[in-house]
């Protein structure tokens, strides 16, 4: 694999004594968008705070591109960008100082055409001007993304981008997040949207307790993982279900309208077809079907409870 | 060596004193001003002379040290704690900025301000008594020392406060008490035997000492003890600032 980012046997335990990452492992493809899910104190801020030179590591190392984020700090950071979670901005700057101010301390020579394109891109531009403490929160997060753009990184972490953020406002990030892929751009983004993952991710990863408990591909994940639904509803009502349904499992509702069989996405697919000739093989007629997948919220809500 | 971050920080340090002219400058010239016009002209006139210096004239080098002690340290300290209260010092921490670096920037921006506060309390100090600077390199030398190394002291206090009240707590409890009884407004040799004694463990007087020889040829101590204690004190706030930075010390988790 061709890692841009790689965690290996990361650990943090902070002075409380609190053990925020336990031995973690993980690598980032070049190129990919990544969501990092797990509960509130799961670890994902730590594990980003350490890789961008916020946090100090217990043990463990993370390298960028090849560059150690301790030893070689200097080509670590210039490939890293980090919108964080909060919205901290300068209130009393205005928003094109905010983000000449950020590219150049990121080293980058000034260039007024690439903050232009990037503040275009975010909708920004009518404000450059405008003081940061007269935005919305919408905008000041636009704002954060800008800043952290301004230096072009090659690795871009979003922790918690659409906290606090309008549904408009999150599909337009979205796309400016599709477009940074597009062009070349590693994402990691921490969500509380499952939503958000389901929508943008290529990859998966879940954390709980400190502990990385699966890194999957989605659409892998989701057809592992992800159980399906077949409802029929009935032409008739049905007392019971017939003795010779009873391998498929299949659930009647009270009223005797409605059968429903579940299924895994592998296996379980092949034996629709010999379910439904069973139903007509017993005189059960249907007037209606239907079929429904697990989300990611599911899947995500199962696995940290099986981990805990 | 990151030179554009160096400058990227010390244009955002200058940006907001310019934002805040009235407060960066005005005030410490007017406050100072007044300092000319009670001390100086009102009470200054009935004053015998110190050393064969009138009596304004003797209290500028020192009330010039005391603008720039103050500045020096609330510039020093406010640059740095201004984001770390804000939280963006995310971005600092998460830059490829080093230690001289951010030096550079923070402790570079905050002494030049102090500098400009001295230099227009210098000119207006013109306008209320006659001035004659002996030693002009040696002013430079001290103006730029005092400046430098309390506005590095400024900066770890920045790094050590973890409240507004604390930030105030050094600079208005200890700096400016030091400052007063340092010589700013006396020569330490008008003082009994024993205060005087008691006075020489006070830094500032070393300080003030050093910066009225350069005007006057007057020194309360040796200019040899002036330019050492600057010299042991500048090297001192570099190594704590340096341990802080590296280590991380109240800026990361």
């Amino acid at each position: 694999m061709n890692a841009i980012l790689s965690v290996q046997n990361l650990t943090k335990t902070y002075a409380t004594g609190h053990q925020a990452l336990k031995s973690v492992n993980l690598d980032i493809r070049r190129g990919e968008i990544f969501a990092l899910l797990g509960p509130n104190g799961a670890g994902k801020t730590t594990l980003i705070g350490i890789a961008c030179g916020l946090v100090t590591p217990s043990g463990g190392n993370v390298t960028v591109d090849g560059h150690d984020v301790v030893r070689d700090f200097r080509a670590a950071r210039a490939t890293l960008g980090l919108v964080p979670q909060e919205l901290t901005t300068d209130a009393f700057e205005t928003v094109w100082a905010t983000v000449c101010f950020s590219r150049g301390l990121f080293g980058c020579r000034p260039d007024a055409a690439l903050l232009e394109r990037i503040l275009r891109s975010l909708s920004l531009w009518e404000k450059k001007d405008a003081r940061i403490a007269t935005l919305s929160g919408g905008m000041k997060r636009r704002v954060l993304i800008a800043k952290a753009l301004s230096h072009e990184p090659r690795v871009l972490f979003l922790d918690e981008p659409s906290a606090g953020v309008d549904v408009e406002l999150r599909r337009d990030m979205w796309n400016v997040v599709r477009g940074l892929r597009d062009a070349g751009v590693t994402i990691i983004l921490t969500t509380h949207y499952i939503e958000e993952a389901e929508e943008m991710a290529d990859r998966i990863g879940i954390i709980s307790r400190g502990e990385l408990i699966l890194v999957e591909e989605k659409a892998t994940l989701m057809q592992k993982l992800g159980r399906k639904q077949l409802t029929l509803h009935l032409q008739d009502a049905l007392p019971r279900v017939p003795g010779t349904l009873g391998e498929y499992g299949l659930t009647l509702s009270a009223d005797g309208m409605t059968l429903v069989y579940s299924f895994e996405n592998e296996g379980g697919r092949a034996r629709i077809t010999a379910l439904l000739r069973q139903l007509s093989d017993s005189g059960i007629t249907f007037r209606d079907l239907e079929t429904s997948q697990s989300s990611l919220e599911e899947i995500f809500v199962s696995l940290v409870r099986g981990a805990a | 060596m990151n030179w554009h971050a160096v400058k990227a920080i010390y244009r955002f340090e200058m940006a907001r004193t310019f934002r805040t002219i009235v407060q960066s400058i005005g005030a410490p010239v007017l406050t100072t001003s007044l300092y000319f016009v009670v001390f100086g002209s009102a009470i200054g006139s009935r004053m015998t002379q110190i050393g064969g210096v009138p009596y304004g004239a003797f209290i500028v080098p020192g009330l010039i040290m005391l603008s720039i002690l103050t500045e020096s340290v609330g510039n020093g300290s406010f640059g740095i704690y201004m984001p770390k209260w804000a939280g963006t010092i995310y971005e600092l921490l998460s830059a490829p900025v080093s230690t001289p670096e951010i030096l550079l920037g923070y402790v570079g921006a905050a002494a030049s301000k102090s500098m400009m506060v001295g230099v227009i309390i210098l000119a207006t100090s013109t306008i209320f008594v006659p001035l004659h600077i002996q030693h002009p390199l040696g002013m430079i030398a001290f103006l730029l020392l005092t400046s430098v190394s309390f506005s590095l002291f400024g900066f770890m206090l920045g790094i050590w406060a973890d409240s507004w009240e604390k930030l105030q707590v050094v600079p208005l409890l200890v700096v400016t008490p030091l400052t007063f009884l340092g010589g700013s407004f006396y020569s330490i040799d008008m003082l009994p035997p024993v205060w005087r004694t008691l006075t020489l463990f006070n830094p500032v007087v070393y300080l003030i000492s050093g910066f009225r020889w350069s005007f006057y040829g007057l020194a309360d101590v040796g200019i040899g003890a002036s330019l050492g204690f600057i010299a042991v004190f500048l090297a001192a706030c570099l190594a704590m600032v340096s341990w802080m930075l590296r280590t991380g010390w109240r800026l990361k988790n």
